[in-house]
C-alpha cells in the first residue's frame, strides 16, 4: 500500500528554487533514506512533504488521501479539519529533538496522547511501553536537560512512536550528536526497520544508510540526482556519485 | 512629633502601598497577555491599535496617566466621583501603565521560544490555542521572570508617585509629615521603608527564579 506520495514538488526561498520538482512515493514497510551534500534540498524537501513549509508547486498524498494539489499553478491544501487527520498518519524526528524541555520525559510522551483523545491512563501505559522499547524505563521522571543527546533523541522517538504513525520521517536524527551517542541513536532505527516500520531518513550516515534502506535517493541542487537500491548506488558509475559516497563512507 | 508616631503614621500609609503594588500585578500580569497576543496578532488592526496602546502608555508619564484617570470622569463625563475613586484610579492607571511594560517583555519572551518547539507542537497534533497555553507560555514565563523582577522593583517604587492625587500611600503620608515637621526624617524613614519592601520583593522573585530552575531552556 501507497503510504505517501509526492509529486513534482517545487519549493522556492527568496527567489531561489530549492526544490525543483522532486517526486517519491513510498510504500507500506519501506525504509527510504535521502542522501546528498549539504543544501541540496533534502531538509527542506522532508519539511515540504511534513507540511512544515508550503509547497509552491506539486502534489502530495498520505495513504491515497490527498493533502496538496496544484490548481492553476497555485498550490492548495486540504482544508484544516482533512489536515488535522492527515497529520496523523506521519511522526517526524527532529535533528534538535525539540523536546518539550518544560515536561518530564514521560509528560513529553503522555500529552500528546492525550491531545489525541487518549486517557491518561491508556497514554501513560503506552509511553511507558515505548520508553521500555527504547531503554529509556529509568528516565520517565526525568526532564530533557538531565539526559545526554542521544537520550533525548530516543525520547523524542518514543514520542513519535507513541502516536503510532505509519509514516516516520528522520531529520538528520543524529546530525547534533557527537559519534559516541550517534550509534545508539541509530540502533533504534536499525530496530524500527527490522520491525518494518516505514520510513524516510535524511541522513548523512552513508554507511548506516546503505544497510537499513530498502531504497536510497541520491539529491543535488534541488532535483534527485540518483535514486535505486542502496547496493546500485555504491556501485555507481556516476562520478559526482562515487566521489560523494566516497567521501562520506570513510573509504 | 516623636519616631514611633512618625513610624506608625507611615506604617499605615505602607499598606496602601502594598495594597497598590498587589492589586497593580494582580492586573497587569494578566492583562499583559492579551495586549502582547494583540501585538502579535495577525490582524493588523489589532496589532496596530495595541502597538499605539503600549506606545502612549511607555511614552508618558505615569503620573499624568494617574492625573487623567483620575479627573476624567469628572471633566470628560461631568460624573461626580466619590472619595474611594481616588484609590480605584491609582489602581486602574499603575494595571493599565504596567500590563503594558509586561505585554512588551511577554513578547520579547513569546519571540525566544525556538520555532522548533511550535513546529513539534504542530507535528505532534497540538491545535495552535494548545501550543500556546501547554508549550509557548510556560517557557515564556521561565525566560520573562529577570525582566519581570526589574519591572516588579521599579514598581515598588512608582507606587510614591500616586501621591499626584494625594492617595495616602506611605510617601504621601512622609512628605505631610516632613512638611509639618520641617524634618527629614519622615522621608528618610520612607526611604528605608521602601528598601526594606524591596528587599523583600527581591528575595521573593529569586525564588520564584529558582523554582523554575528545575529545567533549562
Amino acid at each position: 500500500m501507497e503510504l505517501l506520495r509526492v509529486e513534482n514538488c517545487r519549493k522556492s526561498f527568496d527567489g531561489e528554487e530549492i526544490l525543483k520538482g522532486i517526486s517519491l512515493s513510498v510504500n507500506e514497510g519501506e525504509v527510504v533514506s535521502v542522501i546528498g551534500p549539504s543544501g541540496s534540498g533534502k531538509s527542506t524537501f522532508l519539511r515540504c512533504a511534513c507540511m512544515l513549509e508550503t509547497m509552491d508547486g506539486g502534489f502530495l498524498a498520505y495513504a491515497g488521501k490527498f493533502a496538496a494539489k496544484e490548481e492553476n499553478g497555485k498550490v492548495v491544501y486540504a482544508p484544516h479539519v482533512e489536515l488535522k487527520e492527515i497529520r496523523k498518519t506521519y511522526g517526524l524526528v527532529f535533528q534538535n529533538f525539540n523536546l518539550f524541555p518544560h515536561y518530564t520525559v514521560l509528560k513529553n510522551v503522555v500529552e500528546p496522547q492525550m491531545i489525541a483523545g487518549k486517557t491518561r491512563e491508556e497514554a501513560e501505559k503506552k509511553a511507558l511501553e515505548c520508553l521500555e522499547k527504547l531503554g529509556l524505563s529509568d528516565k520517565a521522571k526525568n526532564y530533557p536537560c538531565q539526559l545526554s543527546g542521544g537520550q533525548q533523541q530516543r525520547v523524542s522517538i518514543a514520542r513519535a512512536l507513541a502516536l503510532e504513525p505509519k509514516v516516520l520521517f528522520f531529520d538528520e536524527p543524529t546530525s547534533a550528536l557527537d559519534p559516541e551517542l550517534t550509534g545508539e541513536v541509530l540502533k533504534v532505527i536499525r530496530d524500527l526497520a527490522a520491525l518494518h516500520m516505514t520510513m524516510i531518513i535524511v541522513t548523512h550516515e552513508m554507511n548506516f544508510a546503505r544497510e537499513v534502506s530498502d531504497r536510497m535517493i541520491f539529491m543535488e541542487n534541488g532535483v534527485i540526482r540518483a535514486e535505486g537500491k542502496p547496493d546500485d548506488l555504491f556501485n555507481s558509475d556516476d562520478e559526482r556519485l562515487k566521489s560523494f559516497m566516497g567521501k562520506l563512507s570513510g573509504n | 512629633m516623636s519616631l514611633d508616631v512618625i513610624f506608625l503614621k507611615l506604617m499605615s500609609g505602607m499598606g496602601v502601598t502594598v495594597s497598590i503594588f498587589l492589586l497593580t500585578l494582580l492586573f497587569s500580569i494578566p492583562l499583559g497577555l492579551p495586549i502582547t497576543l494583540a501585538r502579535m496578532s495577525k490582524n493588523k488592526v489589532l496589532s496596530a491599535l495595541s502597538g499605539i496602546y503600549i506606545s502612549v502608555m511607555r511614552g508618558t508619564p505615569l503620573m499624568l496617566q494617574i492625573i487623567v484617570i483620575y479627573f476624567l470622569p469628572f471633566y470628560g463625563f461631568g460624573i461626580n466621583v466619590t472619595a474611594g475613586y481616588r484609590f480605584i484610579a491609582v489602581i486602574i492607571a499603575f494595571s493599565l501603565n504596567y500590563a503594558a511594560y509586561f505585554a512588551e517583555i511577554y513578547r520579547s519572551g513569546i519571540q525566544s521560544i525556538p520555532r522548533g518547539q511550535y513546529e513539534a507542537a504542530l507535528i505532534l497534533g497540538y491545535s495552535n490555542t494548545q501550543t500556546f497555553i501547554r508549550i509557548v507560555m510556560p517557557q515564556m514565563f521561565k525566560r520573562v521572570l529577570p525582566a519581570m523582577t526589574n519591572e516588579i522593583i521599579t514598581l515598588v517604587k512608582d507606587t510614591s508617585l500616586s501621591f499626584a492625587i494625594a492617595t495616602a500611600e506611605m510617601f504621601t503620608m512622609a512628605k505631610q509629615i516632613a512638611a509639618k515637621e520641617a524634618s527629614l526624617m519622615p522621608l528618610m524613614a520612607a526611604g528605608v521603608f521602601y528598601y526594606i519592601f524591596n528587599f523583600i520583593v527581591a528575595i521573593i522573585c529569586k525564588k520564584v527564579e529558582k523554582h523554575f530552575d528545575y529545567y533549562k531552556i
